[in-house]
């Protein structure tokens, strides 16, 4: 596929995100990242907990501030501070599925009130019937009955449960959605349902996704480009096979070591590799955002460019 | 097997709970024997009763939970028979031991971590003061935590999520038992910690000669760690064999399901496998194969009469009508097949 003639949905630009207010406890959560999102694709976000994955979906969700840098969505600048009508049009156009489906709906509402919630917000519907199909039509692209609608979470499965967040944010014919860890609550066989259901919507509806996950196995699966990120830093970023094929970055490398195998004789042979920060040595050598190869990207300095460059001609 | 010792046995147990005034049945005459030095894992989704299965050894059901009948024997006493905390004591701990699922909660957090390790060396190992203070600091060289000495006296927010889990196995092995349970000591960790916890459990197994039950719901997380697996279903184990039977021959349509809904072994592009509907209402009585109504491949007499075990080989059995031999032949899936032809593959590696 030619990249330069596919369209680019959306951007950070040097994203940076902070906490807390007063210098001296300040502390950087997304440090200087940089990446684009093509349209119809899914970009896969993987880290460990602690590493800024969720703060990045929530700085482009607007919920996090954005302490430097910039967002783009469809070439049009979206941190900062923009106009009301622009953010009427970014809360339909981009939505969120949640991780626990058992904490992320409101007990004491109806399903149906649950999923007309953003209806009712930006009231993008002319009459209640208007609402209503909207809100059956979302339910039944979700795979659950239209009469569902008059009953509360409690009454469904975990599964079922996670459907209502997708259909909620369907309801608003959204064209992106961040997906933070919409498969870690839920049991492996419902996993599998879930994930067939996000790739059948959108090859249904054109979506792109923005995958957040810990898990590089559900990521291999569903995503087509990757990036790794550590401590607020992206420490690189390929197509999902480049990355799991030739793996550059020695983090990388460990988490994707980590993988659980479902074969024993392999498993049990398989060496563990470790992650220590103090195996880079950037005192003099400051590391740079490199493409390795085409479309492949790593952080590293030139050391290391050298070494690894080397390693995959081995 | 036959050559090792069984160190516990369990044999067609029956546990019930009652639930608003309805009686239900959560573990469904289940049978199994452990055997001394091994690591069985038990897998199976939420409300499939592994839990309470293994709780059941420990005398930990909730109050409204009963054993109706059955035997669990260990040592030569029938552990479905104690009825008093006193007999209890005398097993918790020092005979078998448990790693809980959430380090995050399972540890107090006004004890600094030294004090909650030494509570289980002075109960159960009757040492005192300076003695007693050295050997946790020897368990905690063990488990894997640097500066012992200075983390004795540090509390648990103090310590990372990897990190308290390994003082959650601290305190189990404390106690020297010789069964340890582990319900899903890694679910809650990141994949790179969740890697080292289960090296950790390897290592630890053979200083303390541990025979250990791992509990979990994702299969590819024990293809490393056991020696034997149980798949469990609707309260009953319905299928078991060692790990490499388990993984290249299953023979049970659950087991079938559960291993290919697994991500790593899916296509990209194509849909995963997922199972359909839901497990069964444990209200109710079941009749013949629990997994019958969820099983595409399902026989008539699936619904009708409940399978006994068949074997398979001198280790592998699974309850299942389609090993009979009067049964069609039905194929698994293209992706059990596909696994049989790894385990060729990385057994010439």
């Amino acid at each position: 596929m030619n990249d330069k003639q596919r369209e680019v949905l959306l951007e950070t630009k040097n994203l940076r995100v902070e906490f807390g207010n007063r210098k001296k406890k300040k502390f950087v959560a997304v440090d200087d990242v940089s990446f684009h999102i093509y349209k119809g694709e899914t970009f896969g976000l993987v880290g460990e907990s602690g590493s800024g994955k969720t703060t990045i979906g929530r700085a482009i969700m607007r919920i996090n501030e954005v302490a430097g840098g910039e967002i783009f969505f469809k070439g049009q600048r979206i941190s900062g501070k923009i106009s009301k009508d622009l953010d009427r049009e970014l809360t339909r156009k981009i939505q969120m599925i949640f991780q626990d489906p058992m904490a992320s709906l409101n007990e004491r509402a109806k399903v149906d009130y649950i999923v007309s919630e953003g209806l009712y917000n930006i009231k993008n519907y002319s009459s209640e019937e208007e609402r209503e199909e909207k809100v059956c039509k979302a339910l039944l692209d979700v795979g659950l009955l239209p009469e569902f609608a008059d009953r509360f979470p409690h009454e469904f499965s975990g599964g079922q449960r996670q459907r209502i967040g997708i259909a909620r944010t369907l309801v608003m014919e959204p064209e992106f959605i961040i997906a933070d860890e919409p498969i870690s609550a839920l049991d492996v066989s419902i996993r599998a349902q879930v994930l067939n259901l996000l790739s059948e919507l959108q090859k249904k509806k054109g979506l792109t996704y923005l995958f957040i996950t810990h898990d590089l196995s559900v990521a291999r699966f569903i995503t087509d480009r990757i990036a790794v990120i550590r401590k607020g830093k992206i420490v690189e970023l390929a197509d999902t096979e480049k990355l799991f094929e030739h793996p550059y970055h020695p983090y990388t490398r460990a988490l994707l070591s980590a993988i659980p195998l479902p074969d024993p004789i392999r498993e049990k042979k398989k060496v563990l590799e470790v992650y220590d920060p103090r195996c880079h040595d950037y005192t003099n050598d400051p590391p740079k955002w490199v493409e390795i190869e085409p479309e492949h990207f790593v952080l590293a300095n030139e050391k290391e460019v050298e070494e690894y460059r080397s390693r995959s001609r081995a | 097997m036959a050559d090792k010792k069984k160190i516990l046995s369990v044999k067609d147990l029956v546990v019930k709970f009652e639930l608003r005034g309805r009686v239900l049945t959560a573990i469904r005459e289940a049978s199994l024997d452990l055997y001394e030095g091994e690591s069985l894992a038990i897998v199976g989704e939420s409300g499939s009763g592994k839990s309470v299965f293994t709780k059941t050894f420990m005398g930990l059901l909730d109050g409204n939970g009963w054993i109706d009948s059955g035997s669990i024997i260990y040592n030569g006493e029938d552990l479905a028979q104690y009825k008093t905390e006193n007999d209890w004591i005398k097993i918790r701990g020092r005979e078998i031991a448990m790693v809980f699922q959430e380090p995050m909660t399972s540890l107090n957090p006004l004890m600094t971590i030294g004090s909650q390790i030494e509570e289980a060396v002075i109960l159960h190992r009757g040492l005192k003061g300076e003695e007693a203070k050295k050997l946790v600091i020897d368990i905690l060289n063990d488990v894997g935590i640097a500066e012992p000495e200075k983390r004795y006296h540090q509390y648990p927010h103090e310590f990372s999520g990897g990190m308290r889990q390994r003082v959650v196995i601290a305190i189990a092995i404390a106690c020297n038992p010789r069964i340890l349970i582990c319900d899903e000591p890694t679910t809650a960790l990141d994949v790179t910690i969740q890697a080292q916890i289960l090296q950790l459990l390897r290592s630890l197994k053979e200083k303390y000669n541990l025979t250990i039950i791992y509990i979990t719901h994702d299969l590819g997380v024990v293809a490393n760690v056991a020696d034997r697996i149980a798949v469990m279903y609707a309260g009953d184990i319905i299928e078991i064999g060692t790990c490499e039977e388990i993984f290249y021959d299953p023979r049970h349509p659950y087991t079938w399901a559960l291993l290919s809904s697994l991500p790593q072994l899916g296509v990209k592009g194509e849909k995963l496998h997922s199972i359909k509907g839901t497990p069964p209402n444990l209200f109710n009585e079941i009749r013949g194969d629990a997994f019958a109504p969820r099983n595409p491949r399902a026989l008539k007499i699936d619904f009708v009469e409940r399978p006994p075990y068949f074997s398979v080989s001198p280790t592998h059995k699974a309850k299942t009508w389609l090993l009979d031999p009067r049964a069609p032949k039905v194929e698994p899936p293209e992706s059990i097949k596909k696994l049989r032809s790894q385990w060729r593959m990385s057994e010439n590696e």
